[in-house]
């Protein structure tokens, strides 16, 4: 909402308050000022001018020589080369040293050897459009018409003084869309008195039920429809006055009669309608909902096709108007309408709402109408509108006008206590106080009832009372208490595990990234998981911004890709990525998917290989207590889809207790040229709540070992293949209770080792808890393991 | 006898403070004190003394014996002390060459000034709650009152995964499930992701992450939420930080408030950073409106209390003088870094 103050002045008196004051005040009372533009601000040095000679150029064809009064002693010399001059116009003169909107600095000089002392101005380069005066050219001198005096500044000659201020306007407050609206804002912010004349008009005799006939078919929708008539109407452009004060509220003046509308709703909040009853068929109204493929072309010159949900305004055949929205382009005024009829009428919000979303079409109106205009002022606006038909002279107002009303004239209350208030906003505002803010913004208070006006359409609960205290009182002037009283508080358990994986993965090196969860559907492709993968199953976004952000994923596996990737592209070198993100699984239909948490590593570059991830997922699992975990083949386990995504020889599924926490290992070859990402790249992901339920939660302290370990190193030979977590298992199963730790020290194959086979050494830690253990008790704990070992293909290394 | 003691004495003295090693001092103290060292050799001719004599020259003895060892012992320490110091000296390395690299990453600096925040509300006794991100429209919009077709809708450009469900475009959801779930009184705060549809560019972003705070309560105030997002600005900002509030209109607040923060460039003067305003808006709160305390079968004739709600980016943002919020979900290493 643009306003204009010369207009709201009109309301209320406002010169003696600054404009940064003024739009200060205004945004601290609730309504808020995103800025102001005062009109001609970039011109400065533009005097009206006399053009007195006007003789052609020495040396030029296309330029002539004009002797301009400016109202100084001598006229002064100025050369144009615009056709439209002649002796005795009326014209802007930018003198020497005077600036233009777009920056432009005029300076006297010499054009083709002949002096010249300033600028004749288009209406262009003065910011104006013929919009603003009817009567001149685009492109030419703007010769001036206006009622002025030579040497007159052009701010004050052509009214380009006014100031318009940009509000944002909340969707509560369709009241404010207008300037009596904000004039009543203002008068109860600075407690200026508020002065709202009611309007009528004269008329002549005649009676509208012979000229006009309304009738309302769905009173749901439109309850109450005001109509009047306007005869014998000249059509012509609205005074000077009412141009300025369309153009500084971002209007463009079209004619008097569409001004005036415009003028009516500006003022009052309240959309009007004027068209020609030469095409309202039989002149008969109809306001009823439109049949399902009816036609209409709007305004805006678009045909467009209705639905029976949407209210119409129709002759006796076919829609004239879409209701609250936007009339027809048939039935507008043109420049021989001769009878106009005027509308204002109250529509339902939702009605207006649908209709303009379903059509895709939105106007002043309809931004006023779907937030509610003021239920009671339908008939002050016809008035209005009629009174300006008469100020301008446009033409014969009808005095019988049609008044079709089913609105509900009892107005809201709400229960009114200061006290109520005071506890709610902790505040100690004195009730008299309280009655006048009230009272200042249009409601009255009366036996502990606080009425509501009818334009405040926001108004249901004390609450909302509060609020109107509040505002005009000050926020700010409320008083800020410490918080008091004691409330318990910490992080929850799923919390807490949270954090020690955040502090872990970086302490591991890994930094935190952050992605969207919304991914493409190409990227399960691009992690060539399979066709029939129930990863594939999403919760799907039916209205995108695009592909690439269309469904929420279900493996958080490529958004890490992704970093990667852009990372490798970016050329960093060594990456360590972690993420703690949501997959989104869906469940039934119409209920909501699952969303656990997962951690993503992810990592290239610095000579890192599989015993990097799993060296990084240990650390974690031993952090946060999860202990002897099981890695087998991502072949031997169907629990991650994502397996695709991996090495199918270089990863592993992590195991606990037989359950599936996690996937890690080399990125397949093909998934990583996907990504573009030329050097092996590893990752990982963990299921976050099946590590929290896994994670042993009580500690308990075992005692230190009273007697020495005894320690004994094998180097066993045997098949490649034998994976090492079979002769762990079998070494530990051997040596039973005093075997202390199993560690591995040594894997090689090559030279004097025999094709297929490897050599793999361990250190093998024993100890009792009942003595130090004796060489004898030693060796016989060795020889059972040895003979377990032989028994699965390991066989000591001589 | 007592010459022969002296002369040892002198000899001896004079030997060990020219000695210059600890292997010529360690001969010397054979040569003089061991077993068939020069004083012992002296010593075992006491029996030719007389009775008188024996006591005399067994003093003097003993004192040339102490005199030595002392001697021998004083220049040995020295002497060690100046071989340590010559040996730390050898040692000195350049401790401007750079320090070996250990392997340590960081938080993301969403996640950095998330976590400031959530323990400034836990020392103010407010828990953490989640949140689902893909919601049912009840909790995102009617519960909050904001029924279908209110206008306030249009403002929250929404992405939907059926006609019911959607992806919500504020953690004010959260409000819903914990005043379900949780009689008063209730002090939570909920971070998380919401998603509105916003094209990316350098402010905006369709997905990103706000922090909600709810407190329900009897006899909460406006004052006791002005006292609240003070605090907060004050420990986020430091105790110079002032804030304001304007009256604003959110559907699920009455009052409700925009709240605006000192701008940290100018100090309320006015600059660039600020357009000029002296403040920066950083929140929308605001008292919990009746209808939605209802709705949550709260009664609120009993109970009051306010919510807020900010949004994570536009605080980091500003915390770290970040200028584009692509770079906080580009995660390029370079950026990821510095925090």
């Amino acid at each position: 909402m643009n306003l204009s103050m010369k207009w709201i002045n009109d309301y209320v008196d406002l010169k003696n308050i600054n404009i940064k004051q003024f739009c200060h005040e205004m945004t601290m009372s609730g309504s808020k000022v995103e800025g102001y533009e005062t009109e001609g601000s970039e011109i400065s040095n533009v005097v009206i001018g006399k053009l007195l000679s006007v003789v052609p150029h020495e040396n030029s064809d296309h330029l002539v020589v004009c002797q301009v009064e400016v109202g100084k002693d001598a006229p002064i010399q100025i050369v144009t080369g615009a056709p439209n001059v002649k002796a005795g116009d009326v014209v802007p003169v930018a003198l020497d040293g005077s600036t233009l909107p777009g920056g432009v600095k005029i300076k006297k000089g010499k054009l083709r050897g002949v002096e010249s002392n300033g600028m004749l101005c288009s209406l262009g380069e003065l910011g104006l459009t013929v919009h603003d005066f009817p009567y001149a050219i685009e492109d030419g001198i703007f010769i001036i018409e206006e009622d002025c005096s030579i040497g007159e500044d052009i701010h004050e000659a052509l009214g380009l003084n006014d100031t318009s201020v940009e509000f944002e306007i909340t969707s509560n407050r369709p009241d404010c869309l207008s300037v009596t609206g904000l004039a009543r804002e203002a008068s109860a912010t600075f407690d200026l008195p508020l002065n709202i004349p009611v309007p009528s008009f004269k008329g002549v005799d005649g009676d509208i039920n012979e000229i006009l006939k309304v009738d309302i078919k769905n009173t749901e929708s439109c309850k109450r429809y005001c109509a009047g008539i306007v005869k014998n109407v000249k059509i012509e452009p609205s005074p000077r006055w009412m141009r300025e004060r369309l153009r500084a509220s971002g209007i463009r003046p079209i004619n008097n009669f569409v001004d005036i509308t415009n003028y009516v709703m500006l003022e009052y909040g309240q959309p009007m309608h004027a068209f020609d009853l030469r095409y309202v068929k039989d002149s008969h109204i109809n306001v009823r909902n439109a049949v399902n493929g009816e036609k209409i072309t709007t305004l805006d010159g678009i045909e467009r096709e209705l639905s029976d949900e949407m209210l119409v305004i129709a002759d006796s055949e076919k829609p004239v108007a879409v209701a609250g929205v936007m009339g027809g382009e048939y039935s507008g005024i043109m420049d021989d309408t001769t009878t106009v009829v005027f509308e204002s009428a109250y529509f339902e919000p939702v009605q207006v709402r649908r209709t303009s979303k379903k059509l895709g079409l939105r106007s002043d109106a309809s931004a006023r109408y779907e937030k509610g205009v003021d239920t009671l002022i339908s008939m002050t606006c016809l008035n209005r509108a009629f009174e300006l038909v008469e100020m301008l002279g446009a033409g014969e107002v009808v005095k019988t006008v049609i008044d079709k009303d089913f609105t509900d004239k009892n107005l809201k209350t709400v229960e009114f206590s200061a006290d109520w208030i005071n506890n709610f906003l902790g505040t100690d505002i004195p009730e008299s106080d309280m009655i006048k803010y009230l009272n200042s913004l249009g409601f009255s208070v009366e036996n502990g009832k606080v009425i509501s006006p009818s334009f405040r359409i926001d108004i249901e609960y004390k609450a909302d009372i509060a609020e109107e205290v509040a505002r005009i009182y000050g926020y700010n002037n409320i008083p800020s208490t410490p918080f008091k009283g004691v409330a318990e508080a910490e992080y929850t358990p799923e919390q807490k595990f949270t954090r020690t994986i955040e502090n872990t993965m970086t302490a591991l090196g890994c930094y935190e990234i952050s992605t969207f969860s919304f991914i493409s559907p190409k990227y399960f492709d691009k992690i060539n998981l399979s066709a029939d993968s129930k990863l594939r199953k999403t919760e799907t976004i039916i209205n995108p911004l695009g592909e690439d952000t269309s469904v929420m994923r279900t493996t958080i596996i490529p958004s890490m890709l992704e970093i990667l990737s852009k990372n490798y592209n970016n050329r960093n070198s060594e990456v360590k990525l972690f993420e703690l993100g949501k997959e989104y699984l869906p469940t039934d239909p119409d209920k909501l998917p699952e969303e656990p948490l997962r951690l993503a590593v992810g990592m290239y570059g610095g000579n890192i290989d599989f015993y990097d991830i799993k060296g990084i997922a240990d650390a974690l699992l031993k952090t946060v207590r999860i202990y002897d975990c099981d890695y087998v083949r991502t072949s031997d386990s169907d629990a991650f889809d994502e397996a695709s995504a991996f090495h199918p020889g270089r990863s592993a599924v992590i195991l606990k207790n037989g359950k599936a926490i996690g996937i890690l290992g080399e990125i397949h070859p093909d998934v990583a040229e996907n990504y573009g990402i030329e050097v092996k790249v590893y990752a990982a992901k963990l299921n976050v709540p099946e590590m929290l339920e896994l994670s042993e939660k009580e500690i308990t302290y075992k005692p230190m070992p009273k007697f020495p370990a005894t320690t004994r190193d094998l180097s066993l030979i045997c098949d490649d293949n034998l994976p090492a977590a079979s002769i762990e298992k079998a070494i530990k199963k051997a040596a039973g209770k005093v075997l202390e730790k199993v560690t591995l020290f040594d894997v090689y194959k090559g030279k004097q080792i025999e094709e297929g086979k490897k050599s793999i050494s361990y250190s093998i830690s024993m100890r009792s808890h009942d003595g130090t253990l004796t060489d004898e008790q030693a060796d016989s704990i060795m020889n059972k393991v040895l003979k377990a070992l032989k028994d699965i293909g390991a066989d000591l290394r001589m | 006898m007592k010459q022969q003691l002296e002369n040892i004495e002198n000899a001896a003295m004079a030997e060990a403070s020219s000695s210059d090693s600890i292997k010529s001092l360690d001969e010397l103290r054979i040569k003089y004190l061991g077993k068939k060292g020069e004083l012992t050799a002296i010593l075992k001719q006491m029996g030719k003394l007389s009775a008188e004599e024996r006591p005399i020259i067994g003093q003097l003895a003993n004192k040339v014996r102490q005199d030595i060892e002392e001697a021998i012992t004083g220049k040995m320490s020295a002497l060690k002390a100046k071989e340590k110091e010559r040996k730390m000296s050898a040692e000195s390395i350049d401790i401007t060459l750079p320090g070996k690299k250990q392997s340590i990453g960081k938080l993301h600096a969403l996640k950095i000034v998330e976590n400031e925040i959530k323990e400034i509300f836990l020392g103010m006794g407010f828990s953490v709650a989640d949140g689902p991100e893909v919601e049912y429209d009840y909790y995102n919009f009617e519960a909050l009152n904001l029924p279908p077709d209110h206008p306030a809708r249009d403002t929250q450009d929404t992405f939907y995964i059926t006609d019911n469900i959607l992806l919500r475009t504020q953690t004010s959801s959260v409000q819903v499930h914990v005043m379900e779930n949780q009689k008063p009184p209730i002090r939570i705060i909920s971070p998380g992701c919401v998603y509105r549809s916003d094209a990316v560019d350098a402010t905006h972003s369709p997905l990103f992450h706000q922090i909600e705070g709810l407190v329900v309560d009897k006899g909460i105030t406006m004052s006791d939420l002005k006292g609240t997002l003070e605090t907060l600005m004050k420990k986020l900002y430091g105790n110079d930080c002032k804030i304001r509030l304007r009256p604003h209109h959110f559907p699920f607040t009455e009052p409700s408030a925009e709240v605006d923060v000192m701008c940290f460039n100018c100090h309320g003067e006015g600059c660039r950073i600020c357009k000029g305003e002296g403040y920066i808006e950083l929140l929308g709160a605001g008292m919990v409106h009746p209808k939605v305390l209802e709705g949550c079968g709260i009664d609120s004739s009993v109970y009051s209390g306010f919510a807020f709600g900010m949004g994570l980016e536009r605080i980091v943002m500003r915390r770290f003088n970040i200028s584009d919020m692509r770079l906080l979900f580009e995660n390029d290493l370079r950026f990821l870094e510095q925090f």
